[in-house]
């Protein structure tokens, strides 16, 4: 029974479903920690996602696909950022307004272009030569024979943790997060960093997106991300604002989703309602454990005001 | 100073008109759209105005539509001004139905007041106690309230498609292609219609959709209204709402504002759920899809308090132009084949352009402040400016 629930199979799920979840969540992650929350990253994943299938259905080119969930990505993110840095929107309500934006929209562009879902060949797996042909513990299945957005995805995390932590653009980032006068002060600018970190996060939830709809699900229909993208910010949270700590979120929720795939593929008869339910909860409670929150960047939703 | 006054009156007029310019420029944007979409924007915008108010049948349909919308929307109006962010309206919304549909369901057969009063009640409290665990989260571990009433409405999504597949289901609907629903609820239950009777002899909304929960929602908005600026508890509401800090040290207690404004907001968002049931769907019935039940009613009424500038009373007039949009674009979509789906996007523009302009209100308020000369009037105006604020 257990060997069942704990195949390697279930293993190589996991990952695979926790592309999305690294995609929007370090993205929306660099946001925050530059002072910035974008509640629209599931408006934007949807938008990314319509973009990058309907470009893959009409071209067949996969590298024309993610430039489109890319370029969407960008343009919404000029707009958020527009709106939260320059406007000094409160964050929390024009992130509806993005996600309600983005919902409404994919679905009209895709009942008025596409009509009825319609399936592309996304991106093959990836086999790595001899490390995928390990037999031993699965290792090979488990690691090595993915589409290349989930090594991307995974490539992520040591990149965006080095820039972070090693480099002056993420000193610059965190400063802006921590103390906005301060770094005014030290002559960074403050809202053009904002407006980078919110440029690349859309960015990034616009890759999430295409990494649904041209890489995982290779489908595209009516909010596609059911949640999805939600998660992926409090995944932030959960992660304290570090890229490790957002992947072992993700890898956390994706080990959820594909064990609930798994238990109803063998027939064990749990009510599949609890199973979707099980993800919401588990955030929940794992915000209430988070919720010291010292690392929490502390200029975080507040706009920065230089009183002139 | 009869000019000050008429400028001080212009000021105010052109702050109240900004949410309309948010429309008017979400429109302009939907225009585009349209073009994009090879429609002809007069016909399509017509289509939306004549399917939203052109007929008697069609207000009416607006204004059933708008009730929800005005519910959630009051309780928006609540917990924004106490500055706690809450997206849950769905879920409070599927709560209270859940509650006050079970609550009918279960007094069948006692009198039509009594079953109305106690879903109602039942409706409201669940919706506030749902509401109020986000509320209780924030106060009391510190957890974001905009996250947790995010996943909150997931959860509530998935134990309503829960029970109306098992323990609720119509005992009459069985089989694996069975619809999720209740039972239907006993005619006394029911709201009434809402007929209004005209002195000539006819009588307005005859034979619509339209019901009593609208006039259960206008009396709420003005309870509403009174609660937050006629009483000691609407004050320290808003007060924590615009200086959490200065709050404190006033000896308010921020927590308990906190789970309150979002107890009363659940609460408002149960009886829409409720409402919903007893007065137009006659059971609780969903697709399955998140909102499969509330129709988004639940975002849709942060869209309209915020138009309505956080005021109950301004929420009457925004729900029904929103409920107006949602009845009007299915029209649209009827004669040409524009997707209703076009208002999701509009009311997302709609939320990013009435937050945006909020800036232009404070700008023109430093302008003011600026433009007052003596350090007594600038004195006073700001005193004038905080007691606005608070």
């Amino acid at each position: 029974m257990i060997e069942n629930i704990l195949a390697p199979s279930v293993f190589a799920t996991c990952l695979r479903l926790s592309t999305p979840y690294l995609f929007a969540g370090i993205g929306e992650m660099f946001g925050q920690r530059s002072g910035m929350l974008n509640l629209g990253v599931e408006g934007v994943m949807l938008m990314g996602a319509f973009f990058a299938h309907y470009v893959v259905l009409n071209t067949g080119s996969l590298l024309l696909g993610v430039i489109a969930a890319l370029v969407v990505g960008l343009v919404m993110g000029v707009a958020i950022a527009f709106v939260n840095v320059t406007l000094k929107a409160e964050q929390g309500i024009s992130g509806i307004g993005v996600y309600l934006f983005g919902l409404g929209m994919s679905e009209l562009l895709f009942k008025t272009l596409v009509g009825t879902p319609r399936s592309v060949s996304g991106f093959p797996p990836l086999h790595i030569p001899v490390l995928s042909d390990i037999e031993f513990l699965g290792i090979g299945q488990i690691f090595f024979q993915h589409n290349l957005l989930v090594y991307v995805a995974f490539a992520l995390v040591p990149i965006s943790a080095y820039v972070l932590r090693r480099t002056p653009l993420g000193l610059m980032i965190r400063a802006v997060g921590q103390t906005p006068e301060a770094a005014d002060a030290m002559g960074i600018n403050v809202a053009r960093v904002r407006y980078m970190t919110v440029i690349f996060g859309a960015m990034m939830a616009g890759l999430a997106g295409a990494s649904l709809s041209i890489a995982l699900l290779n489908v595209f229909q009516q909010n596609l991300t059911s949640g999805l993208g939600f998660i992926a910010i409090a995944l932030v949270y959960f992660g304290r604002w570090r890229p490790v700590g957002v992947m072992s979120g993700a890898l956390l929720f994706s080990f959820v989703n594909a064990l609930q795939l798994q238990i109803s593929a063998i027939g064990i008869d749990v009510p599949s309602e609890f199973a979707v339910m099980a993800p919401y909860v588990i955030t929940i409670i794992a915000l209430v454990f988070a919720s010291k929150q010292t690392e929490k960047p502390t200029a975080l939703t507040k706009p920065f005001d230089r009183g002139e | 100073m009869p000019s000050s006054n008429l400028r001080a009156f212009i000021d105010r007029l052109i702050d109240g008109l900004l949410p309309l310019l948010s429309l008017v420029a979400a429109l302009a944007v939907a225009s585009v759209l349209l073009i994009a979409l090879n429609a002809d924007v007069g016909q399509a915008y017509s289509a939306l105005i004549e399917g939203a108010f052109g007929t008697q049948n069609a207000f009416a349909e607006t204004l059933v539509k708008s009730i929800p919308v005005l519910f959630v929307a009051i309780g928006i109006c609540v917990a924004f001004r106490a500055n706690v962010i809450n997206i849950g309206g769905e879920g409070q919304m599927i709560a209270g139905a859940l509650a006050g549909t079970t609550a009918t369901l279960a007094l069948a057969g006692s009198p039509g007041w009594l079953i109305i009063i106690a879903s109602l009640v039942a409706g409201f409290l669940a919706g506030a106690l749902y509401g109020g665990l986000a509320g209780f989260l924030k106060a009391q571990f510190n957890v974001n309230e905009i996250l947790s009433t995010i996943m909150l409405n997931q959860v509530a999504v998935q134990m309503m498609n829960f029970l109306l597949n098992g323990p609720l289901l119509d005992p009459s609907e069985q089989g694996l292609n069975h619809i999720p629903k209740t039972a239907r609820i006993v005619a006394e239950a029911q709201l009434p219609r809402l007929v209004i009777g005209l002195p000539d002899g006819t009588a307005l909304f005859d034979r619509t959709r339209l019901h009593y929960g609208l006039v259960i929602a206008i009396l709420l908005a003005a309870a509403i209204y009174v609660l937050l600026w006629r009483t000691p508890i609407g004050y320290r509401i808003r007060a924590v709402g615009y200086n959490e800090r200065a709050s404190r040290y006033a000896g308010i207690s921020v927590r308990r504002q906190m789970i309150l404004s979002m107890f009363l907001a659940g609460g408002c968002a149960g009886l829409a759920g409720v409402v919903q049931v007893l007065g137009l769907q006659y059971r609780l019935q969903t697709d399955g899809s998140p909102g499969g039940f509330t129709a988004n009613a639940g975002f849709n009424g942060i869209v309209a308090a915020l138009f309505g500038g956080l005021n109950p009373i301004g929420a009457i007039p925004a729900s029904i132009l929103f409920g107006g949009l949602l009845v009007g674009a299915q029209n649209m979509q009827r004669d040409l084949g524009v997707p209703a789906s076009l208002i999701t996007a509009i009311n997302g523009i709609v939320v990013v352009f009435v937050v945006s302009s909020q800036i232009l209100i404070k700008w023109r308020g430093r302008r003011r402040l600026q433009q007052s000369t003596s350090r007594t009037e600038v004195a006073v105006e700001n005193a004038v400016v905080a007691e606005q604020q608070v």
